[in-house]
């Protein structure tokens, strides 16, 4: 507990909890000058890209699936939408509608998974979401029914809840049925509410004082808030086409860390996932969750990383509010997908997963088998700026307590519902202050 | 129990067949299936299980442990009458386990109002790898224990 500034501390944490997969985090602090901050994935690789060698291109959705129990419909789409690329087809229209309003489906299980039952605690002082449950009852109510429509979605349009089976290259196996997609109108409604109560209650929290110019990079779209469809664009000026993410982004092995440190190919970090698409793209939400975004006080432009847990919600007030457009709107397509024939090609995939864009290449041979796979999950370009973050957090922070300041770089690290294994595809704390 | 509706007990295997030993609770609920038994497997996320327990007044869980003890042990647990060990079924450091949903749908006043969890020690939980033999035969004491349990009523 020695707050003493003239020696060394050491924070380790071995095993980060409330996180997706096996991390770990150490900082060093050396007469009150943080010396070395290692953020760690110890889960060991998965080779995927490796294992996709050889497949059928029809393949790739379902196996990339794989990578995260969390978010599969961003690989499913991301490799669906690099097939695609590779083979000249487009899927536009009622198919493209679907793909939206699963990816919906998506954002809510996933946002509301994090905010609320994972990084809500870090701001109640709660060890965990049940104690929460026996404190705020109302809170975990919303946000598990919130989750469980989510889910449904997912079944609807996606067979089933995780691990989606009705997706593939080219649109769906089997179109939904008219009075299951309808079926969801009815609590979409109510969802909305409930979301806009947890966007209140958490945008209520007391956040930590913390800003961060960030070098935002998410999709934009010319309609819509883009969420599986667009070009690649910061808010340093960058508008490229997703098959040029290669050109602009780079991957590096660390020595602390079984997954790649992405960075733009300057070497410097940037952020992808909700603040950097609210950042963005927030004149494209809908007006209600502007209206909930300014209710709590959050601007259009936001820099504080902790508020990243209301950003999450404003985030599922829109996916609920679209999900609802989507599902009012739909009438079963007469085909269920846009065939697809084997052969050559050379295509890229990027959409939004909850965490941020995830980018899919593939180099396919004349059988159209994958030659090549290259994956950039979310969480690999973050780690580089969850590391920057804990520098200056800890920085800000150097007179709290070790077990205070072990908290605070917890919740820096949950700040961006880091996934983990996609990133293998995190936690161990340690401070040492000597 | 009585006959149907939310009289049936529930048995819910929870686990991944292809993470080895973690298998056994899907283990027994197919083996209770193919006896007639209303049985479930689920894998993932912990919190659904309130959402399949909920019109239900008596269910019955089955996950794999680890505690240290010798692999195949069989525990009984009535967690209508207390938590449990969270840490025998910590599951993962992102998704809940069956002890954090217990304890919310408690808080929440949507538990069961019969609750008895088997765990069963698992030994090896590798990628792709089936049942070690003693967690199979802990599958079969526990697979039995049930049919017991449930030909009597929960108590």
């Amino acid at each position: 507990m020695s707050r003493s500034q003239t020696r060394t501390r050491t924070i380790k944490v071995d095993d980060l909890a409330r996180v997706e997969g096996e991390g770990h985090l150490s900082v060093r602090i050396r007469d009150g000058v943080v010396t070395d901050i290692k953020f760690g994935i110890h889960e060991p690789p998965r080779f995927f890209e490796a294992l996709l060698r050889g497949r059928m291109f029809t393949e790739a959705p379902d196996i990339t699936a794989r990578i995260c129990g969390i978010c599969p419909i961003a690989y499913m789409l991301g490799a669906s939408l690099a097939m695609e690329d590779a083979l000249g087809i487009r899927v536009t229209g009622p198919l493209r509608d679907l793909r939206r309003l699963i990816y919906c489906g998506e954002w809510i299980e996933s946002h509301v998974l994090h905010a609320a039952m994972l990084h809500a605690p870090d701001f109640l002082n709660k060890q965990d979401a049940f104690e929460i449950a026996k404190d705020h009852p109302e809170v975990v109510t919303k946000a598990l029914a919130l989750k469980k429509l989510g889910n449904e979605i997912l079944e609807v349009v996606g067979g089933r809840a995780v691990h989606p089976v009705n997706l593939k290259v080219g649109g769906f196996y089997r179109a939904p049925r008219k009075q299951a997609v309808k079926a969801l109108i009815e609590p979409l409604k109510r969802a909305i509410e409930d979301a806009v109560a947890l966007t209140r209650v958490f945008g209520s929290f007391d956040f930590p004082d913390y800003a961060w110019d960030y070098a935002c990079v998410s999709l934009r779209h010319p309609d819509e808030y883009a969420i599986h469809e667009g070009r690649i664009v910061s808010n340093r000026g960058l508008d490229i086409a997703v098959s040029e993410f290669a050109d602009h982004f780079r991957e590096e092995h660390v020595e602390h860390s079984n997954a790649l440190h992405g960075m733009t190919r300057g070497g410097e970090a940037y952020l992808v996932g909700p603040i950097a698409r609210y950042n963005n793209n927030f004149s494209q939400l809908s007006d209600l969750a502007k209206e909930t975004a300014n209710m709590v006080g959050l601007r259009e432009v936001c820099v504080n990383p902790f508020q990243s847990i209301v950003v999450r919600m404003v985030e599922v007030v829109y996916a609920c509010e679209e999900a609802l457009r989507l599902a009012e709107a739909y009438e079963v397509p007469d085909a269920s997908c846009v065939e697809a024939v084997p052969g050559p090609g050379d295509g890229h995939g990027c959409t939004e997963a909850p965490r941020g864009i995830c980018h899919h290449h593939y180099r396919l041979g004349d059988d159209g088998r994958i030659v090549q796979a290259t994956i950039v999950p979310p969480t690999s370009q973050n780690q580089k700026q969850i590391e920057r973050d804990l520098l200056g957090v800890v920085e800000a922070n150097l007179d709290l307590a070790d077990d205070d300041l072990q908290w605070r770089c917890e919740q820096t690290i949950r700040n961006y519902d880091p996934c983990i294994s996609c990133a293998t595809h995190f936690l161990k704390l340690t401070v040492d202050r000597g | 129990m009585g006959e149907g509706g939310n009289e049936t007990v529930l048995v819910i295997g929870v686990g991944n067949r292809d993470r080895g030993d973690d298998g056994a609770g899907p283990e027994v609920a197919a083996r209770l299936r193919a006896q007639g038994v209303h049985a479930i497997e689920h894998a993932g996320d912990g919190l659904a299980l309130i959402d399949l327990w909920d019109n239900h007044s008596a269910v019955v869980i089955v996950d794999a442990m680890v505690t240290g003890t010798t692999p195949g042990t069989v525990r009984r647990f009535d967690a209508a009458a207390g938590p449990l060990p969270r840490e025998a079924f910590a599951v993962s450091s992102h998704a809940l386990g069956i002890a954090e949903a217990i304890e919310t749908a408690r808080a929440l006043g949507r538990l069961p109002e019969a609750v008895i969890v088997y765990g069963v020690e698992g030994e090896s939980f590798a990628l792709g790898a089936g049942l070690t033999s003693l967690v199979e035969q802990g599958c079969l004491r526990v697979v039995q224990d049930i049919l017991e349990e449930t030909a009597c009523g929960l108590s």
